[in-house]
C-alpha cells in the first residue's frame, strides 16, 4: 500500500476526530465504565461501592438464573435466525422467478426493515394480544388455547416471529443478490444434466449460497443476541416467569429495574466478549474460508 | 447417434428482435457441423434452441425425428459445452462428471465405468479429486468435454469452447475435439467465430449472417465456391479481394471479354494474385502502390492501393523485399475469379 503524506499536519487529525470522539464517547467509555463497575459491589443503599475483583463474575456463573437467560438466548438466537432465512430464501427464490414487476417487489419487501424494532413488537403484540388480538381471536377459535402472557412457549414463539419479521428484509436482499451471483450458464448446465425444481435447489443453488446463508447466519445471531431487546421489551417483558428473558434483557432488569449494578455490568462485559468473539469469527471464516472460485 | 432437422426455426427477443430469421438445415448421423458468422449473428441463440435452453418462436427442432420443441433440456438427449465450461464449483471433477449420470438413475458401477473411461480419454484421471477452481484453463476445459462424453447424448453442442484458452492450447484441443468427435461418432454442432476452427472443424460449415443462413457446404466447397460476397470475405485470411467492374478499377485485359454480362463485382483472393513480370498474358493486371507489407513468417501479406484508392492484398512467398512506396504490376488469371451480380449473388 502506498503511504500517504499530508503537507498540512493538523488536518488530518481534525478529520478523524468526529470518529474518534463518537467512538470514545460511545463505546470506550461506556466500555471501560463497565469494566470497572463490574469489579465493583454497591451497598444496598447505593451510597458506596466496593471493590470485589471478579466475585460479580463467579456469581453469575454460578446464577442459575443466568444459564436459564443463556439457554434461552441460544433458542432464541437459533429459532430467529433459522426461521427469518427460511422464509427470506423462500421468498427471494420465488422473486428470482417473478418476471414481471421484479422491482416493486423488492422494494415491498424491504419495508419491514425501516420499521423500528419496538413498532415492530408492539405490531405483533396487537395482532397477537389474547384480549384484543385478530390473529389470537382466530387461533383461539380454531381450538388453540393461545395466550402467551401465561404459555412460556407461545411468548417464545411470539418473540421469534415478530424478531424474525423484522429480519427477513435483510436476508432476502442478500439472498436476492447471492441468486444472482450465480452464474446462469451453471442453472442450464443443471437443466441440461436433468436437474429441475428441488433436486437442483438442494444440490446446485444452495450450495453456490453456502457464503451468503454463512454470512447470514453469523448478522442474525449478532442481531438476535444484541439487537431485539426492543422486541422483547414491548412484546412479553422478559416473561411469563422469564421464558423470554434473554441476556441482554436480563442486563438491562438487573441494572436498570433491580439497581444490581455490579451483576448487570459482568453481564455485559460477557456479552462484549461474546459480541467480539462473534465477530472476530465472522471475519476469520466468512471473508476467507466459504468462498468459490 | 442423431440426426437433427431444423425446419424454419425463428426466434424473435421481446416481441420485436428478429433474432433468428427462418433457418432450415438438416443434419445427418454423426455429422460436425459448425456454425460460423459474426458476433451478434444468432448463433449461439440457435444453438440454444437446439439444447432447450431458449424458447422457439417458430418452426421445428427434429432431433432423431421427434419433434423436441417442447421438451426440457434434459429430455432431449444432448449434451452442451460451454464457453466458459460451466463447472459446479462445489463439486469435485468426479462429483462433476457424476451428477448427470446421477439425476438420470444411472446405477453407480455403470457410472464409475463410464467416468473411468472418459477420464481416460481426455486424461484428466489425475485430477478427478479436485475442484474446477485447481485445474488450468485447458483442464477445465477437458473436465467440461468429459461431463459431456460420460452421458452418451445423441448430440454435443458446443458454444465457442475454446475462446478461453491461449493460441497454442487451442490448437492442440481443436485436434482432440476432432479426434473424440470422431471415434464417437456423435452428431454435433460447434459454434465459432474463429474461421481456422471452423475450417479445419468442420464436416459442413454453416455460415449465418443476421440471422439467416449465408451458405452451406462442406470447407473447401465454401472457399473456393463462395455463394455471396459475404462468405467471400468472411472464409479465408487474408479475405478476398472485392472490386466493382469498370468503375475505372484500373484493371486492363482483353477488354473484359469473357466474363458473364450481370457480373459487376469481381473477387479475388489475395494467393491468387502474382506480381507480373509481364510473361502473364490473358490475365487481368493493375498497377498498385505498395502501402503496407506485413511479414508472417512462410509468407508476407502485400498491401498496395489502385489507382482508385481501393486497396487490393496480395500474398507473396516468403520474406518479401518489397518496399512501401514501390509500384508493383499485379496479376491474376481468369480462371481464378469469383464474380458476383450486384446483390453479391454469384454468377
Ligand atoms: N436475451 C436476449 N434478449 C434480446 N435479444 C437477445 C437476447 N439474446 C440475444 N439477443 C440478440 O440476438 C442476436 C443474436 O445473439 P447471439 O447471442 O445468438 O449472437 P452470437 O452469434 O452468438 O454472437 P457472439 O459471436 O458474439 O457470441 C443479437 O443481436 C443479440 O443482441
Ligand atoms: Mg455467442
Amino acid at each position: 500500500m502506498q503511504s500517504v503524506v499530508f503537507p498540512n499536519k493538523i488536518l488530518p487529525y481534525a478529520l478523524v476526530a468526529p470518529q474518534i470522539v463518537l467512538t470514545v464517547v460511545f463505546f470506550f467509555w461506556p466500555a471501560s465504565q463497565a469494566l470497572y463497575q463490574s469489579m465493583m459491589r454497591e451497598d444496598p443503599f447505593g451510597l458506596q461501592s466496593s471493590f470485589v475483583g471478579l466475585a460479580n463474575f463467579s456469581n453469575i456463573l454460578a446464577d442459575e438464573n443466568y444459564l436459564h437467560a443463556l439457554r434461552v438466548t441460544v433458542v432464541f438466537s437459533l429459532a430467529t435466525a433459522l426461521l427469518s432465512m427460511g422464509i427470506a430464501l423462500l421468498l427471494a427464490t420465488a422473486a428470482d422467478t417473478v418476471v414481471r414487476g421484479k422491482g416493486f417487489y423488492r422494494t415491498m419487501m424491504i419495508i419491514p426493515y425501516a420499521v423500528a424494532p419496538a413498532v415492530a413488537g408492539m405490531l405483533w403484540l396487537f395482532m397477537f394480544n389474547p384480549a384484543m388480538g385478530t390473529f389470537a381471536y382466530i387461533l383461539r377459535r380454531n381450538g388453540i388455547p393461545w395466550d402467551p402472557l401465561l404459555n412460556g412457549d407461545q411468548a417464545m414463539s411470539l418473540v421469534v416471529v415478530a424478531a424474525a419479521w423484522k429480519q427477513i428484509s435483510y436476508n432476502f436482499l442478500f439472498f436476492v443478490a447471492g441468486l444472482q451471483a450465480i452464474p446462469k450458464s451453471l442453472l442450464e448446465a443443471a437443466a441440461i444434466d436433468g436437474a429441475r425444481g428441488a433436486r437442483r435447489f438442494w444440490t446446485i443453488v444452495f450450495p453456490l449460497l453456502a457464503p451468503t446463508t454463512f454470512f447470514l447466519l453469523v448478522i442474525n445471531t449478532v442481531y438476535a443476541f444484541f439487537d431485539t431487546f426492543g422486541i422483547i421489551h414491548s412484546v412479553t417483558g422478559g416473561g411469563p416467569a422469564k421464558a423470554t428473558e434473554t441476556l441482554v434483557y436480563k442486563v438491562y432488569n438487573d441494572g436498570f429495574v433491580n439497581l444490581n449494578l455490579g451483576s448487570s455490568a459482568a453481564q455485559s462485559v460477557v456479552l462484549m466478549v461474546i459480541v467480539i468473539a462473534l465477530t472476530a469469527f465472522q471475519f476469520r471464516f466468512v471473508e476467507r474460508r466459504v468462498h468459490y472460485g | 447417434m442423431a440426426t437433427i432437422e431444423l425446419k424454419d426455426v425463428r426466434k424473435v427477443y421481446g416481441g420485436n428482435i428478429d433474432a433468428i430469421k427462418g433457418v432450415s438445415l438438416d443434419i445427418a448421423d454423426g455429422e460436425m457441423i459448425v456454425l460460423v458468422g459474426p458476433s451478434g449473428c444468432g448463433k449461439s441463440t440457435l444453438l440454444r434452441m437446439v439444447a432447450g435452453l431458449e424458447g422457439i418462436s417458430g418452426g421445428d427442432v427434429v432431433i432423431n425425428g421427434k419433434r423436441v420443441n417442447d421438451l426440457e433440456p434434459a429430455e432431449r438427449d444432448i449434451a452442451m459445452v460451454f464457453q466458459n465450461y460451466a463447472l459446479y464449483p462445489h463439486m469435485t471433477v468426479k462429483q462433476n462428471l457424476a451428477y448427470g449420470l446421477k439425476n438420470r438413475g444411472t446405477p453407480k458401477d455403470e457410472i464409475e465405468r463410464r467416468i473411468t473411461e472418459a477420464a481416460r480419454a481426455l486424461e484428466i484421471e489425475a485430477f478427478l479429486a479436485r475442484k474446477p477452481r485447481q485445474l488450468s484453463g485447458g483442464q477445465r476445459q477437458r473436465v467440461a468435454m468429459g461431463r459431456a462424453i460420460v452421458r452418451k447424448p445423441a448430440a454435443f453442442l458446443f458454444d465457442e469452447p475454446l475462446s478461453n484458452l491461449d493460441a497454442k492450447l487451442r490448437v492442440q484441443m481443436r485436434v482432440e475435439i476432432r479426434r473424440l468427435q470422431q471415434s464417437l461418432a456423435t452428431t454435433s454442432i460447434y459454434v465459432t467465430h474463429d474461421q481456422m476452427e471452423a475450417m479445419t472443424l468442420a464436416d459442413r460449415l454453416v455460415v449465418l449472417n443476421a440471422g439467416c443462413i449465408e451458405q452451406v457446404g462442406t470447407p473447401i466447397e465454401l472457399y473456393e465456391k463462395p455463394a455471396t460476397t459475404f462468405v467471400a470475405t468472411f472464409i479465408g485470411s487474408p479475405s478476398m479481394n472485392l472490386m466493382t467492374l469498370g468503375d475505372g478499377i484500373g484493371w486492363t485485359g482483353p477488354d473484359g471479354a469473357g466474363l458473364p454480362p450481370d457480373a459487376t463485382i469481381i473477387g479475388i483472393r489475395p494467393e491468387d494474385i502474382v506480381i507480373a513480370d509481364g510473361s502473364l498474358i490473358g490475365g487481368f493486371c493493375t498497377r498498385v502502390q505498395v502501402i503496407a507489407v506485413e511479414l508472417v513468417g512462410a509468407e508476407s501479406y502485400v498491401h498496395g492501393a489502385a489507382e482508385n484508392g481501393s486497396i487490393i492484398v496480395c500474398r507473396v512467398p516468403g520474406r518479401s523485399i518489397i518496399g512501401i512506396g514501390e509500384t508493383l504490376d499485379l496479376a491474376a488469371m481468369p480462371d481464378r475469379f469469383h464474380l458476383f451480380d450486384r446483390d453479391g449473388k454469384r454468377v
